[in-house]
């Protein structure tokens, strides 16, 4: 009956987004091997791994720019891969995604960036949209940045308007590239409490990829790890920080060597540098 | 020697697949540019702002080129015609070169360099800034929004630089003969009049015009979407537009000629 009432709003799933014995593969590379996940309606979940486990790929993947070999991405319930151009647009319409360094338009002034999806996607007024605009700049703390460009912000500066243009239709999920690299400690701190502010203001669903354990396990409600292409670990911060599994273990602390090697293979060192015995 | 043999096929077979591929890419790309342009005609001012990109922007060159192509034609028209007794055919020589030939084909050129090596650069760190996927996230199509209009805006300005560098090389033409050198002003015009066709001469320089417009459009937008995310990828894309699209140019015109004028 409800689903009656709202047939545009899927009540089946708790899950906003869920990965089903995903397969990956750029090339013959593979870079996930049945990946399975889950992510909540309404929590800030992050995925961490190691540089170059594929915690891009996965957003890639929710997003429909990739598409799985194997298994299937639901967002919605719905399997991303098999959507026309035409839905698959539609879904994209109710998600946001902040990348790596901003992707900020770079011949757009801060507010015609953060104006965009508005003027894309809605016929609104100017005088509506300037003040949608006013108020997600507001949100990111940069109501006063609004006539610069890209090239005259910092490094945080650019992330938060980014952030502020990707919430700009309110979506249902955003999703953040490593929002923390580069950015000096009082802006990651600020970045790391707009996500869980925003998500939170929102009544949206946020997934992180990041590696920066310090700042996300403050902010997120659950984490998976990911090695290798497979999801190794997964719990809530508490359970992270206390677990013994050596890769988490090892990644959590921060140490050179364990589960994932100091040095890349090689042969036998006493071999490379002609020393036998 | 097998070995050398070997490695030779081997590489003639990876450079013929690697061509395929990129042929096969290239009729998708263009494929897409086509089938999303619909956005580039109803929001015609996304059309309007490439064309000032590549047009506008591209006269400076195309003006004073023409005029100094004009100047040199002139000069060395009425001296090997003057030889002849036919100095007064000079108006004609200047307007048949440019309009057939030279107009089409240096305009062509100069856009390659001037608006395709931009085009492709533009493109190319619109990718590697990951502002071409930021877009796609966004639900806005790059194809539509971006790709499209660039390509209709070079598609259309190219025609009429070229158009501005033929009257700009003969205004030239006119400038050292008959003003300077002083060959009859009257003589000059009527015989390009009576000598110049309409359809013979200027519409086949329009239509080279239109087709090296595609082509070199083309390929700087098919380059830059193409190239490798790095600062070096994209330097090489630049390099690669410039120097396809001259030989491009360079080929079809010799393609184009032998049926427009030759009756081959």
């Amino acid at each position: 009956m409800r689903q009656f009432l709202y047939p545009n709003f899927s009540v089946q799933s708790d899950n906003l987004v869920e990965f089903s014995r995903v397969d990956f593969s750029y090339d013959r590379r593979p870079i996930l091997q049945a990946v399975d996940m889950a992510f909540p309606r309404g929590k800030v979940i992050a995925i961490m791994g190691g540089s170059g486990t594929g915690k891009t790929t996965l957003l890639r993947l929710i997003g429909g720019q990739l598409k799985p070999a194997r298994g299937e991405v639901l967002v919605d319930s719905v399997p991303v891969h098999t959507r026309s151009h035409a839905e698959l647009y539609a879904m994209r319409r109710k998600m946001g995604m902040l990348f790596q360094f901003g992707a900020l338009f770079t011949d757009l002034s801060v507010f015609d960036n953060v104006a965009f999806p508005l003027r894309e996607h809605t016929r609104l007024p100017e005088s509506m949209i300037r003040d949608l605009v006013l108020m997600k700049l507001h949100a990111v703390g940069l109501r006063g940045a609004q006539a610069l460009k890209p090239a005259e912000l910092s490094g945080g500066m650019a992330r938060r308007v980014a952030l502020a243009r990707a919430i700009a239709l309110d979506p249902m999920l955003v999703m953040y590239d490593e929002p923390f690299t580069g950015l000096d400690p009082i802006s990651v701190g600020i970045i790391g409490n707009l996500i869980r502010r925003l998500n939170d203001v929102l009544g949206a669903t946020s997934i992180v990829v990041t590696h920066d354990v310090q700042e996300s396990m403050k902010i997120v409600d659950y984490v998976y790890f990911l090695s290798g292409g497979r999801v190794v670990a997964q719990g809530t911060p508490q359970q992270v920080v206390a677990t013994s599994e050596p890769f988490v273990h090892q990644f959590v602390h921060g140490e050179a060597d364990g589960p994932v090697p100091f040095h890349y293979g090689a042969p036998a060192y006493g071999e490379d540098l002609g020393i036998r015995g | 020697m097998l070995r050398a043999l070997i490695g030779g096929i081997r590489l003639v077979g990876h450079l013929t697949i690697n061509a395929v591929w990129r042929l096969g890419s290239a009729t998708r790309f263009m494929g897409l540019v086509f089938v999303r342009s619909g956005l580039s005609f109803r929001r015609f001012q996304l059309t309007i702002d490439e064309l000032q990109f590549a047009g506008v922007l591209s006269l400076i060159i195309i003006i004073v080129s023409g005029l100094f192509v004009g100047l040199v034609l002139g000069l060395q028209g009425y001296e090997t015609l003057k030889r002849y007794g036919s100095a007064e055919a000079v108006g004609t020589l200047v307007a048949l070169a440019l309009v057939r030939e030279l107009g089409p084909v240096v305009a062509a050129l100069l856009f390659a360099s001037r608006a395709g090596s931009a085009m492709t650069a533009e493109l190319g760190i619109m990718k590697s800034t990951e502002q071409l996927s930021a877009m796609e996230i966004m639900a806005v199509d790059p194809f539509a929004r971006v790709i499209s209009p660039m390509f209709w805006g070079g598609f259309f300005s190219m025609p009429l630089l070229a158009a501005i560098f033929s009257v700009m090389g003969i205004f030239g033409g006119y400038l050292i003969t008959v003003v300077i050198i002083g060959v009859d002003s009257g003589a000059f015009w009527s015989q390009m009049q009576s000598n110049v066709d309409f359809r013979g001469d200027i519409v086949n320089g329009v239509i080279k015009s239109i087709v090296f417009g595609a082509a070199v459009t083309s390929i700087a937008l098919f380059e830059g979407y193409d190239a490798p995310p790095t600062a070096e990828g994209v330097s090489h894309a630049v390099t690669r537009t410039v120097v396809t699209s001259a030989l491009a140019v360079l080929a079809l015109d010799f393609v184009l000629t032998a049926f427009m004028f030759t009756g081959v």
